[in-house]
């Protein structure tokens, strides 16, 4: 035990030192398309892989990418493993207490239920992504709630009638609506929740949230994010 | 790649399927087969190694070493495994950064802990936000070692003891009548006779190492299991090889290369029992003496 310890700070220790510049570690799901997603080549792509590396050029930053479990995205932070959250997380007061929210960088968006037909009982059994705004949007409205890890098991519920819908955000559902062939429909009406997706840092992180803060604002300004957002999310997505 | 698949909207068939495997992503799932084999090779032996240091210690003489050693093994196999294996890797991770924040940076005066915050000087991070992400996994992956050899150490600890209890007592008093110290008692006569005792309890250890190895996961080392998962799920026109919902033939290979292993350790097991039970003074010792073997 002793000696594996040693190993593996002299490990560390031997592969840290040679260059000191600074690199912010990106967390992300890459579960999640079209906001992120890991692609064919089984890197992290997505409109937030590409807003995120425009950002860190702006900023004058090298950044990395890295991946986690949603369920553990937030404590993975604290602890310091990666120095940002940029994975579709929406900005809200309950996770505002534990991080901190760059300025939002896409507009508050609509969340909708999808079922295997129109009329699916959207107070019955509903899946929804666990630790997501909208899995307590459904825990509060009386129905249901079933909790799965990732955006694919709620989908997956559906489809072997576990859940009678899925609520998620839209632009993430929409894939599955348009291209299942008519077997996944819209279903309820569309609810809108929280304050937009946004960045999240430790809040002890003032100085790294300002930079990104204010990379977003030069590029909300010139127009880079609508062009992202309708490259990533289609024309009917809501713009700056 | 091949340069054919430059396209793979345009493939179909057989060429489409061979693009696909071996697109990176499939390549990556096919490397962490090599990780999960890897972690069962390195873990059984350092557990097993732990195990023998536990049992041993349970039968010291100096007491502060015997109540260590029957704390190890009570306190881990009481403790759902779960808890150890989120337990270990951050209480590991976050005290060594602590200790280095100590050395490395001693004119930091803001607190470690701000809120729920675990914040260390740029330089005591482990490892350091600059070095690349292999490193990282690297990382990841010995302090999984360590938590897997903490847990299966203690439940090998108490096959091992019970094992050395096996050993008939007899031997072990002949022994000291022909004048042997207790230390050679133990070298020459208990630890070379209770492999055969201990290994029917060890081969159920390394059953369950097999099929704990998926808890890598949780440690964020990427796994057989997650790049099934995520392989296997629907894939929509985003991706450059959409297809529909796979994930039952991704657990299917899985299944396969869980079988074959218990099937090849059943086989190995098998032939180290026989030869540990030449000569053994148990039932299986003396039917293969009196067969001739």
């Amino acid at each position: 035990m002793k000696k594996l310890v040693m190993m593996t700070a002299a490990l560390a220790l031997s592969a840290g030192f040679a260059s000191a510049q600074t690199v912010v570690r990106m967390g992300t799901e890459g579960a999640y398309p079209p906001y992120n997603f890991i692609n064919d080549k089984g890197e992290v792509d997505g409109y937030e892989r590409e807003l995120g590396d425009k950002m860190c050029e702006l900023a004058g930053l090298t950044c990395e990418w890295v991946t986690t479990d949603w369920d553990s995205i937030i404590p993975n932070l604290l602890s310091g493993n990666y120095d940002t959250i940029i994975a579709g997380m929406s900005i809200t007061a309950e996770r505002g207490e534990v991080v901190d929210f760059t300025q939002n960088y896409i507009p508050p968006a609509a969340s909708s239920y999808m079922g295997m037909t129109a009329d699916a009982n959207i107070k019955g059994r509903i899946s929804a992504q666990i630790g997501t705004i909208q899995a307590d949007y459904v825990a509060e409205s009386g129905a249901t709630l079933l909790e799965f890890a990732t955006l694919d098991d709620t989908v997956a519920a559906v489809k072997n009638g576990e859940a009678d819908a899925v609520f998620a955000d839209k632009d993430a559902l929409m894939p599955f609506v348009t291209e299942s062939g008519g077997e996944f429909v819209w279903a309820g009406e569309e609810v809108q929740l929280g304050g937009g997706v946004g960045m999240a840092l430790r809040k002890t992180d003032t100085e790294l949230r300002a930079k990104f803060d204010a990379a977003i604002t030069t590029l909300k300004a010139d127009g880079t994010i609508n062009a992202l957002i309708t490259k990533w999310f289609g024309d009917q997505a809501v713009l700056y | 790649m091949l340069e054919s698949c430059a396209d793979p909207k345009s493939l179909e068939g057989l060429a489409w399927t061979l693009c696909y495997l071996t697109t990176g992503k499939q390549v990556l799932f096919y490397w962490s087969f090599l990780t999960v084999l890897t972690l069962m090779a390195v873990t059984a032996p350092i557990a097993l190694a732990f195990g023998f240091g536990g049992a041993l210690a349970t039968r010291a003489q100096f007491a502060p070493l015997r109540w260590f050693g029957k704390g190890y093994t009570s306190m881990v196999r009481g403790v759902p495994d779960i808890v150890f294996f989120l337990f270990v890797p951050v209480a590991l991770d976050q005290g060594l950064e602590y200790l280095r924040h100590k050395v490395l940076c001693p004119d930091w005066t803001e607190p470690v802990r701000q809120g729920s915050d675990f914040v260390v000087c740029a330089a005591a991070k482990l490892p350091l936000s600059s070095s690349p992400q292999s490193v990282h996994e690297l990382y990841g992956f010995v302090l999984a070692v360590v938590a897997f050899s903490v847990v299966f150490g203690a439940f090998a600890a108490n096959v091992l003891a019970g094992a050395m209890h096996a050993v008939p007592h007899a031997q072990l008093e002949t022994a000291e009548a022909y004048g042997m110290s207790r230390r050679q008692v133990s070298r020459r006569i208990l630890i070379p006779q209770m492999w055969v005792y201990a290994l029917p309890g060890l081969s159920n250890l390394w059953m369950i190492l097999i099929k704990a190895t998926p808890l890598l996961f949780l440690l964020g080392v990427s796994d057989i299991v997650y790049w099934a998962r995520e392989l296997g799920a629907r894939k929509s026109q985003i991706y450059e090889y959409p297809h529909p919902d796979w994930r039952l033939w991704y657990f299917l290979a899985l299944l396969m290369f869980y079988l074959t292993m218990t099937k090849v350790s059943e086989v190995v097991l098998r032939r180290v029992t026989s030869r540990l039970t030449r000569g053994q003074a148990t039932m299986a010792g003396e039917a293969m003496r009196k067969a001739g073997g």
